[in-house]
């Protein structure tokens, strides 16, 4: 496709370690396309992480290393361009914002101060100028009396306060793809709700592509278009939410799924998909599912399941969706086909 | 005192509308920026209070001694050697006749400024080493951090000794050495700062943001370690001085006649049961300023580390 605003592929973020070599990431390819936003998903420990920080090359390093695969952003190969131009296109081009609102500004300086800053690394503009762009992005985020927020500083804010001041600061030089790592977990609800729906108001304006990383499949529901669910440093899914959402095919996705509390069955236990993400080890052989799938068979220890394409842009990594094998065929699957 | 913040806070708000393009300035005086909270704190303590007046009334002394006292610092006068302390001679007068208050006076000067420019040396190169070694990590750590561990494995007077003796004997040389001995001190203090400063979420979302590592240091990292950099300096000065003096002591600082304290004291030794003055007066000035630079010290610690706020 013409638009593709971020291309990963294969990409593979080792970390090198006393234990010995950790490929946190493993083989992870996705794209996202101008306007769009795609969830990825997954545990804590899966490389949700180190992938969106693959991208933007911040991989503490020693002991992390890219050791292959390619990171494409609007054609420009990010993994072989200059540190000077990786510096250009952080923040301007590519933005991040974090998990912690509460910890990403820096306590000594004014918001104003560093709305200031963030938008004078990048564009040539007067103090006044980015002094009323500042103000302009507060508004934009819907922080009221900006003004008089510009000479606060962070302790005297909220954390959606600061989350609104982050995503202010990332969304002031205008980036092609806002990469948001876990924003809203440290918030609550309600607070999750507004800046989801900031998220989604600013990516509607702006044609900002997003990146949204999550472990949380309401807000997927909520914000994404399409989906990818990683596990243990892989891909197991990829899919539009609703295809996710409605009609999982990996074991694993099902089972992220059936954990989701509902409304409306009480008295019941909330289930869990038993046993814990494995620690990612090198030349791992088999699905890396296999102890914890209900859906597991000898195949699955014995070979390394690939992805496999089921229709269009929709991949799982299950051999239950190899073609080759004589499969069982689950009923939802069969209405899909039908 | 929330309250009260408050008050301070919509009074401003009151006085100043909130008026576009604010110069920066406008806005450090704020009722509730980061350091005008230490100040407040600060003024709050009687210690620190204490010490701040014990160092002004050194340093105005040190400026106006020419005007203090009508004696000069090296005249010698034999016929009132060994003096009482007297309406004449405040403190009395050493072995070969000199007014001691007046040598105090002007010996203010020398540890004073011995104390300044060893702890500026110290905490510029110190603070430069420091902030390599924990921001780039590495080798460049590994090497920084263990010439810092050298340095401190000596005790810092035998090592401030042995510098001077390949120096000579001189009261630059005694602040140069001084000076090379504090440098590990600042050096780790700014390390560890950094290395801790280096993972915070903000270090990390200002690399997020483009922003070079030259800009990062000068305004994140450095401003961020600032707190223990004052700190250190201030308890550094102190011991800055009693170094100095201990130097003098031993007659590997300042040379005759210069009034350095720790000189006069080892000149005095001879008299102390004969004439106790000569020794008393310039080891409580010593004691004074040190204590003075130990309890404003202590009182800024307290004011800047924000786990000491009530």
């Amino acid at each position: 496709m013409p638009n593709e605003v971020l291309k990963i592929e294969d990409l593979h973020t080792h970390f090198f370690t006393d234990q010995g070599e950790i490929p946190a990431v493993d083989g992870v390819s996705l794209t996202v396309h101008k306007g769009e936003v795609v969830g990825v998903v997954g545990e804590s420990g899966c490389g949700k992480s180190v992938t969106s920080l693959s991208i933007m090359q911040l991989i503490p390093s020693p002991p992390g290393k890219i050791v292959g695969g390619s990171i494409h952003f609007k054609g420009e190969d990010l993994l072989s361009v200059s540190k000077k131009r990786i510096k250009e296109i952080r923040g301007n081009e590519i933005s991040m914002i974090f998990q912690e609102p509460m910890t990403s500004l820096d306590p000594l300086f004014t918001i104003g101060n560093q709305l200031r800053e963030a938008i004078r690394i990048h564009q040539k503009v007067t103090k006044k100028q980015a002094n009323e762009r500042s103000i302009e992005m507060l508004k934009l985020v819907g922080i009221p009396r900006a003004e008089a927020v510009m000479n606060e500083y962070p302790h005297q804010l909220s954390g959606g306060m600061r989350q609104r001041v982050m995503i202010a600061i990332a969304m002031s030089c205008d980036p092609e793809i806002l990469i948001a790592d876990e924003p809203t977990t440290a918030l609550d609800v309600t607070i999750q709700a507004q800046i989801l729906d900031l998220m989604k108001k600013l990516n509607q304006e702006k044609e900002t592509a997003i990146l949204m990383i999550t472990h949380d499949l309401g807000v997927v529901a909520e914000i994404c278009d399409r989906v990818i669910v990683m596990y243990a440093g892989q891909v197991v899914e990829e899919g539009t939410t609703r295809e996710i959402l409605k009609d999982p095919k990996h074991p694993y996705t099902k089972g992220l799924i059936r954990s989701i509390p509902k409304l409306h069955e009480k008295d019941q236990q909330l289930y869990s998909i038993p046993g814990t993400v494995p620690k990612p080890k090198m030349g791992n052989v088999g699905c890396r599912f296999n102890d914890r799938c209900e859906y597991a068979h000898d195949r699955c220890f014995a070979e390394t399941p690939e992805l496999f394409s089921i229709i269009n842009n929709r991949y799982s990594r299950c051999f239950l969706l190899d073609d080759s094998e004589g499969k069982v065929v689950t009923d939802a699957e069969a209405n899909i086909r039908s | 005192m929330k309250i009260e913040e408050k008050q301070t806070q919509s009074e401003q708000v009151n006085t100043n509308p909130p008026e576009k393009g604010q110069p920066p300035k406008q806005a450090k005086m704020r009722a509730s920026s980061p350091w005008r909270d230490s100040l407040r704190q600060l003024r709050r303590n009687r210690f620190a209070l204490a010490g701040i007046f014990i160092i002004v009334f050194f340093i105005a002394v040190a400026l106006l001694a020419p005007l203090i006292t009508s004696y000069s610092y090296d005249k010698i006068d034999p016929v009132n050697r060994l003096q009482p302390p007297s309406g004449e001679h405040w403190f009395g007068t050493d072995d070969i006749g000199r007014d001691i208050f007046t040598r105090i006076a002007y010996g203010a000067r020398i540890s004073l400024q011995v104390g300044f420019f060893a702890v500026t040396g110290a905490l510029v190169f110190g603070t430069l080493l420091g902030i390599i070694a924990g921001y780039y990590g590495r080798w460049i750590d590994m090497i920084i951090s263990r010439i810092f561990d050298i340095l401190l494995a000596f005790p810092s007077i035998l090592l401030a000794i042995a510098i001077v003796a390949i120096l000579g004997s001189s009261l630059e040389n005694a602040l140069i050495a001084i000076a090379i001995v504090n440098i590990p001190i600042f050096g780790r203090l700014i390390r560890s700062k950094v290395v801790s400063l280096r993972e915070e979420e903000f270090i990390m979302a200002a690399r997020a943001q483009g922003m070079k590592n030259g800009r990062i240091i000068i305004h994140h990292i450095l401003p961020n370690s600032v707190a223990p950099i004052i700190v250190q300096a201030t308890l550094s000065f102190g011991t800055a001085i009693l170094e100095a003096a201990a130097l003098g002591f031993l007659g590997l600082g300042a040379q005759p006649p210069t009034p350095e304290w720790g000189a006069m004291l080892a000149g005095s030794r001879d008299f102390i049961q004969l004439a106790p003055w000569t020794l008393i007066f310039p080891g409580v000035s010593i004691m004074l300023v040190v204590l003075g630079f130990n309890l404003v010290g202590d009182g800024l610690r307290d004011a800047l580390d924000p786990k000491m706020k009530n």
